[in-house]
């Protein structure tokens, strides 16, 4: 059983392909680390096997009609939209609209596992664009979190959020892949994608390079390869430490 | 916080009270029992003629006008996320002047009774072509705000040669007091003309509720949400177009309800933008009715323009809301 199937997806921008036959699945239970250097794809796979931009190709998301889809998949925008001034618990909600049939206690269930989640209890009624970048991240994440989809797809969700919220988050996409759901998660910091991803998708150019298991998809080479960086790793019993350090090259 | 179905309750009980003091004001000084017996029994004196043939066509109008600027501007609001949104930004409201000021000009106003809110709506439905037309049914929140800026400006620029080139002084005049906006002499011919459009708008914006809710998260945290975007451009364009027409066609130019009432009832709702429409269109009802009551008691005797008051009374509460929503935010 697969959660998204992914084959020979293309999305173009203008002329030139933004994402290139690209070919991907996602299975319960994982979390998915897309990473790459900036304009590698990762936002346009996303949005292309979402079915938000013109594609070739299949994604066995896109095929879905639009309600049964955001049953199956939250999506977490990079972009941190909160266009009113509304609370935080009406932020949330938001992620329970897929749901219009069900009760509202199912919904006020649901909304509150999302805030606790977020460490977000105390902010339930805040007003939310009064609330700092951070919180505001960790809001939109837990409007994700309340749409209860086998898979959630976010984009860089942990930038701008201080170390701890970092480690909480990516602690709580670990408890969904232990609760069989999957997270396919883009984002810069490596050292976290080595520690808490289960597997690693890489990027370049729109096309995938490499996909498999962190610590062999993080090798020295491949990282002065795609990124062009010299980096620090050992094998720790917390996991794979990993450090970049340098530009591969740099001084030459 | 009030919860909202109170909001909603004490919304519709205002609206009521004015409709009812709408009623009660004129200059044919008809006391409350009197013109309350005359409307509902009938004596089939100038009483009676007065409550059913004036005053109520004229306190209807208030209600459906004021009704379709508030709702209109609540869901144009919501759609493009941004408060500073207005139902005229679509072109509509200019487009349909211009069919009236041309009906006007070419003297088919004096034709017959319905030529002017007829032609407005002709106006109207030329806008809602063009835009479609323009922003295409794949076109961006941005590309229908420039349609809706392009077709307002080349109806305005028609408006002004019209003016410019009429041979017609009185013609000239006349066109300029329809512009200003006004209930004043309207009769259940134009009740009935509006009724159908400004119920085919309000099926048509009312539901969008919760989908203009997702839009807070931007377009494409909606869409991903399950909403349509696409959709939901097309019922809100038809929507607006419908209602704003049919205001505009009966009742001319009246500036600000839909600007300053969704402002005003924020607050209120939480800032939800679906919970908006509905407390708006009563608020704009209100609105409406209170500045029309308005209009008869300053000034009586010399026929002060509905819009010019609102717009005179608006743009000051307008600045004070960006004044507060300033110092909210610094």
């Amino acid at each position: 059983m697969t959660l998204l199937s992914i084959e020979g997806l293309t999305v173009l921008r203008g002329r030139c392909p933004a994402v290139d036959a690209v070919s991907v699945s996602i299975a319960p239970g994982e979390v998915v680390g897309l990473i790459g250097p900036n304009g590698a794809g990762k936002t346009t796979l996303m949005r292309g096997a979402l079915g938000l931009l013109p594609h070739r190709g299949r994604s066995s998301l896109a095929e879905l009609p639009p309600a049964a889809r955001a049953r199956h998949a939250a999506w977490l925008p990079q972009a941190r939209e909160i266009a009113w001034p509304v609370t935080v618990g009406t932020v949330v909600a938001l992620g329970r609209m897929p749901y219009e049939a069900r009760g509202a206690a199912a919904d006020a269930v649901a909304v509150t596992r999302a805030i606790d989640r977020m460490d977000l209890g105390a902010f339930r009624d805040r007003i939310a664009t009064q609330l700092s970048g951070g919180e505001q991240a960790r809001v939109l994440l837990a409007r994700a979190l309340a749409q209860e989809t086998p898979l959630l797809l976010a984009d860089e969700p942990i930038a701008g959020l201080d170390p701890a919220h970092q480690i909480a988050t990516m602690d709580v996409f670990k408890d969904l892949a232990a609760a069989g759901r999957s997270v396919v998660v883009s984002l810069h910091d490596l050292g976290l994608a080595a520690r808490f991803c289960s597997r690693l998708v890489m990027m370049r150019a729109g096309r995938i390079v490499a996909d498999g298991a962190p610590a062999e998809i993080l090798s020295p080479e491949r990282l002065a390869d795609v990124f062009g960086i010299t980096v620090w790793r050992e094998a720790a019993p917390e996991g794979l430490l990993l450090l970049p350090i340098a530009r591969a090259g740099a001084g030459r | 916080m009030i919860p909202y179905r109170w909001l909603l309750a004490g919304l519709a009980t205002l609206v009521a009270a004015l409709f009812l003091a709408s009623l009660l004001v004129g200059p044919a000084g008809i006391s409350p029992g009197q013109g309350f017996r005359a409307l509902v029994l009938g004596d089939g004196g100038p009483m009676t003629l007065v409550m059913r043939e004036i005053r109520l066509p004229r306190a209807l109008l208030g209600i459906l006008v004021g009704a379709s600027l508030g709702l209109s501007g609540a869901a144009m609001q919501g759609y493009l996320r941004n408060p500073l949104a207005e139902p005229g930004l679509l072109g509509v409201s200019g487009s349909a002047a211009l069919g009236a000021v041309l009906a006007i000009q070419t003297g088919l106003a004096a034709a017959f009774a319905l030529a002017v809110p007829l032609a407005a709506l002709a106006g109207g439905g030329v806008a809602v072509a063009l835009l479609l037309l323009l922003a295409g049914p794949r076109g961006g929140s941005l590309t229908l705000i420039l349609a809706g800026i392009a077709v307002s400006a080349l109806a305005g620029a028609l408006i002004s040669l019209v003016l410019n080139l009429s041979p017609d002084p009185f013609a000239a005049s006349e066109i300029v007091f329809w512009m200003l906006g006004s209930l004043a002499d309207r009769s259940f011919l134009h009740v009935a003309l509006a009724t159908p459009f400004v119920a085919l708008g309000a099926a048509l914006l009312l539901p969008l509720g919760r989908r203009l809710d997702t839009l807070t998260l931007g377009e494409d945290a909606a869409e991903a949400l399950g909403t349509r975007l696409g959709r939901l451009r097309l019922m809100l364009v038809a929507g607006v177009a419908a209602m704003v027409g049919a205001a505009t066609a009966v009742a001319g130019a009246v500036g600000f309800v839909g600007l300053v009432v969704p402002h005003l009832l924020r607050g209120a709702v939480g800032a939800r933008p679906g919970r908006l429409l509905a407390a708006s269109a009563l608020g704009g009802a209100a609105m409406v009715l209170a500045a029309d009551i308005a209009v008869r008691l300053i000034l009586p005797g010399s026929d002060l323009k509905l819009g010019v008051l609102t717009a005179i009374v608006g743009a000051p509460l307008f600045l004070h809301l960006v004044y507060r929503t300033r110092r909210d935010l610094a």
